[in-house]
């Protein structure tokens, strides 16, 4: 099973494919550029395939060339840096560099043109250090794969065990990009440095160098390069050139050139015993462990005839696409579009502010005359063009019906994940139809409905859980009120038993208050009767039945003002209106003056008890009776209360206090 | 005699036949409604009781006993599609009664006028709302299935229903719905000539041809 490639194997072909007119030139004539620095670099918060980190700076810091602006967060991702030093001036939403033009979390950094850098921290001997933390060196850089989806290189490295071959990707198939190919020609050494440490931290077997021959000057700089290092350093590299075809540079694609083997659908190349990266990626990793400084910049394409001086340029990351332009002689036209990465996958923006991220490899403008926009789509004509070109042996016209009448099952069954979106398909379509666009539209749709599912799956499970714990808790609920119910029934009979022995309440006030008072009041007076009984227990015989049923009409009175005075406190405090609540409180000040009154004149007649228990029935209902109506009137004022309610409540409170 | 061999020969037949069966019933016996746990899997779990009953699963439940399908307004069309290829029965549009089909939200409360009373966490179905006794409450946005529940207990009204915002991650390639930004910034930097790019909110997003 074991990959074997020499310089002199076999090169295979992958099925359909094109070759589009290349228009790699004039941009890959000039040397990269380095322009001076923008006015106000945006760096997003999230330039990889993953969850943002955590933000660990603030508004107004000031920050070095290289100081990482955010914490990986949970899923374990990338953090940026901030590309030079500055003063960090916002941290809002800024138009992303994606398809959608919308807008993220991006931090505003003004640079000081000082690039004060932030301790680098290199690593002398990788073999020093364990794998697992050369590979955490590496996420803390902030290496993702700058060939175009920007996975982070740490996470693919460390997922891959058992390489036989390490492919470094220097195909650059797409037209008009040539940053790879600039980056070849410029820094092959160091990008071989990359090569060394990558089959290093792989251990894998041997390590392919595949470039396609379109960029003769490239690979004799890396043949250069490759005759200059020690053969020692990189065991069994070998430099392929292939033919010029449009997809090779597809990591799918080249595997199957290269080994005439083919990635298993759903599988990773890992699984064939195959790691792919790019060029600049394996330049970004030479550069975090040699020099210890993280991805701050990569080499951008600006090309188009839209640019007065098309070339190649390193970008610090945040950089505005605008920007660069107009430092290329950006001469708009009418209905000027401006597209990140190439003309067959790359994405029209919709903004120019965005920024440069880690996986913007091209900026071109075009002219109208350079790149026609589509025309309108016209029928599907069955002619087949699409399913001949297709890089991936799929059936581009049954997905565009089955796209068309959104019927996913189908699309699933026609393999529309193993879709690398490279776009043939619509460029070869006679009757110009946008065929990507729709599986692109497609995939999301499957994809939503998969997080769809899945957010069902969890609120179903959480439904249920709340159900159980509803049932459990009511069960316990009734289960302690059995309790209560049981503990208050042993109390009665305790108490009946008590009864005859308890001593004269006469000196025990009777307590008519109202409220808590009322209730605090006979307690102290069950308290002390049960004192008197526990001081005097032998005479307590003597006294007559006559004083424990006295005992017993107080206890009841206390309770019935108690229970009077309880729902006024459970009083609902809210949408009352302030002029209601003052009402309300006035007829509660009176309710309450009048049961005092009567308290003391029920202290009074203290002989009596029988008058008493009337006047305080009385007094009882005459305080309800006022209640009820505070609490209409409220309610009818509350209809047409249009006042705050923090000032309701506010009064309301006062009211209580009164 | 040959009849007696034939009957006997039947019978026997039948006999192991019916073990077969016997066994079959107990060794593969199916627990619970098979068909309740595939309707439920294909309701939303938003658990809004707009059907009327109280949460998904009850209405699954209903559904399997004969009620109809077109009662779930946070599935709309595609879920009673669904429904009505599994089941067999003819696909009804929404019924209007239990309410329309609506684009996703996620409730929001604003913390600073929530008085903590706790009615919203009781009310929400799936405990997406985190709070205590005179604290303040928040809407755990990842767990909220956007059902609504919440609103009506809330004493001050401080519970907004807002739509999912757009994510890059999740949006669905809807080309035609980007707004066009004016390039009109450039004319200001000198780099345009006359109007150069004013009319760009004229030009159509489209898959770039080669």
């Amino acid at each position: 099973m074991a990959i074997e490639i020499t310089a002199t194997s076999r090169l295979w072909n992958f099925p359909g494919g094109v070759q589009p007119d290349e228009r790699k030139s004039p941009a890959n004539l000039q040397p990269i550029q380095r322009f001076p620095l923008a006015p106000m670099l945006y760096i997003p918060l999230r330039q990889h395939a993953g969850a943002a980190g955590e933000l660990c700076v603030a508004v107004g810091d000031y920050v070095l060339k290289g100081q990482p602006l955010t914490i990986p967060g949970v899923d374990n991702g990338l953090p940026v840096h901030a590309s030079t030093s500055g003063t960090i001036k916002a941290i809002t939403e800024h138009p992303l560099n994606h398809p959608s033009g919308l807008s993220g979390l991006t931090v505003h950094l003004q640079p000081d043109d000082q690039d004060a850098p932030y301790p680098h921290q290199p690593i002398a001997d990788i073999h020093a250090i364990s794998q697992r933390e050369v590979l955490q060196h590496l996420q803390q850089m902030g290496i993702a794969g700058l060939g175009g989806a920007g996975f982070p290189t740490a996470r693919k490295v460390a997922g891959a065990r058992n390489i036989d071959a390490l492919i470094i990707n220097g195909i650059e198939c797409e037209p008009y990009i040539v940053a790879d190919d600039r980056l070849m020609r410029e820094h092959a050494a160091k990008i071989l440095r990359g090569c060394e440490l990558l089959q290093q931290l792989t251990s894998a077997k041997s390590v392919i160098f595949a470039i396609e021959d379109n960029k003769p000057e490239a690979i004799n700089a890396v043949a250069t390069a490759i005759a200059e290092t020690s053969s020692t350093t990189i065991a069994n590299i070998i430099l392929r050139v292939i033919p010029t075809k449009y997809p090779s540079g597809g990591e799918k694609q080249l595997i199957q050139i290269l080994t005439g083997k083919q990635v298993p659908a759903n599988g990773l190349p890992a699984d064939i015993g195959i790691l792919m990266q790019n060029v600049a990626t394996a330049y970004a990793v030479a550069h975090a462990i040699d020099v210890g400084e993280p991805l701050l910049e990569r080499v951008v394409t600006l090309t188009g005839e839209a640019l007065h001086h098309p070339g190649t340029a390193w970008a610090p990351l945040g950089t505005p696409v605008e920007y660069l332009l107009q430092q290329s002689g950006f001469q708009p036209s009418k209905h000027q579009r401006v597209i990140i990465g190439g003309p067959m996958m790359g994405y029209t923006i919709a903004n120019l502010q965005v920024p440069v991220t880690k996986t913007t490899n091209c900026i071109l403008a075009p002219t109208a005359s350079e790149l026609t926009p589509a025309d309108a789509e016209m029928a599907c004509i069955r002619c087949g063009a699409c399913e001949q070109a297709c890089p991936a042996s799929l059936l581009p016209q049954q997905l565009y019906w089955h796209a068309k009448a959104q019927d996913y099952d189908a699309l699933k069954q026609h393999h529309i994940v193993d879709c690398i979106e490279c776009g043939i398909c619509a460029y070869v379509c006679p009757s110009q139809i946008p065929l990507v666009q729709y599986y692109r539209q497609a995939k999301a749709e499957i994809r939503e409905q998969a997080i769809e599912h899945q957010k069902a799956e969890i609120a179903r499970q959480r439904f249920e859980a709340r159900q159980l714990r509803l049932e459990r808790e009511k069960e316990e609920r009734l289960e302690k009120h059995r309790r209560a119910a049981e503990a208050r029934k042993a109390a009665q009979a305790a108490r009946a038993a008590e009864a005859p022995t308890s001593p004269s309440a006469a000196d025990t006030k009777p307590s008519a208050g109202k409220g808590t008072n009322a209730a605090v009041q006979a307690a102290l007076a069950r308290a002390k009767a049960k004192k008197a009984a526990q001081e005097q227990p032998d005479s307590s015989a003597s006294i007559g039945p006559s004083a424990a049923v006295q005992a017993a009409i107080e206890r009841a009175k206390a309770k019935k003002a108690a229970q009077a005075a309880a729902p006024e406190q459970a009083e609902p405090v809210a949408d009352k209106g302030p002029s209601a609540a003052v009402q309300a409180a006035i007829e509660r000040a009176k309710a309450k003056k009048a049961a005092q009154a009567n308290a003391e004149s029920s202290q009074s007649a203290e002989p009596a008890p029988e008058n008493n228990t009337q006047s305080d029935k009385q007094d009882a209902i005459a305080a309800a009776v006022a209640r009820a109506k505070a609490r209409k009137a409220e309610r009818e004022q509350a209809k047409g209360n249009t006042e705050s309610q923090n000032n309701a409540a506010e009064n309301e409170r006062k009211g209580k206090q009164n | 005699m040959s009849w007696i061999i034939g009957i006997s020969a039947l019978a026997l037949m039948a006999l192991i036949a019916g073990l077969i069966l016997g066994f079959a019933a107990i060794r593969f016996r199916v627990e619970s409604d098979p068909i309740v746990e595939q309707i439920d899997s294909i309701l939303p779990q938003t658990q809004c009781g707009q059907c009327g009953y109280p949460g998904c699963r009850p209405y699954a439940e209903a559904i399997a006993n004969g009620d109809e399908l077109n009662k779930c307004p946070p599935g709309g069309q595609a879920t009673i599609d669904k429904l009505a290829d599994l089941l067999g029965r003819e696909a009804k549009p929404l019924d209007a009664a239990h309410g329309e089909e609506d684009i996703k939200k996620v409730a929001i409360i604003r913390e600073d006028e929530c008085i903590g009373c706790t009615k919203c966490i009781q009310a929400c179905p799936v405990d997406a709302i985190l709070g205590a006794t005179k604290q303040m409450h928040t809407v755990i946005a990842d767990e909220c299935t956007g059902c609504d529940l919440c609103v009506e207990p809330c004493p001050v009204d401080c519970i907004d229903m807002v739509p999912v915002e757009p994510k890059p991650e999740r949006w669905k390639w809807q080309l035609e719905q980007i707004p066009i930004v004016e390039m009109n910034h450039l004319a200001e930097l000198g780099q345009t000539q006359a109007n150069g790019s004013n009319e760009a909110e004229t030009t159509k997003q489209q898959q770039v041809n080669g």
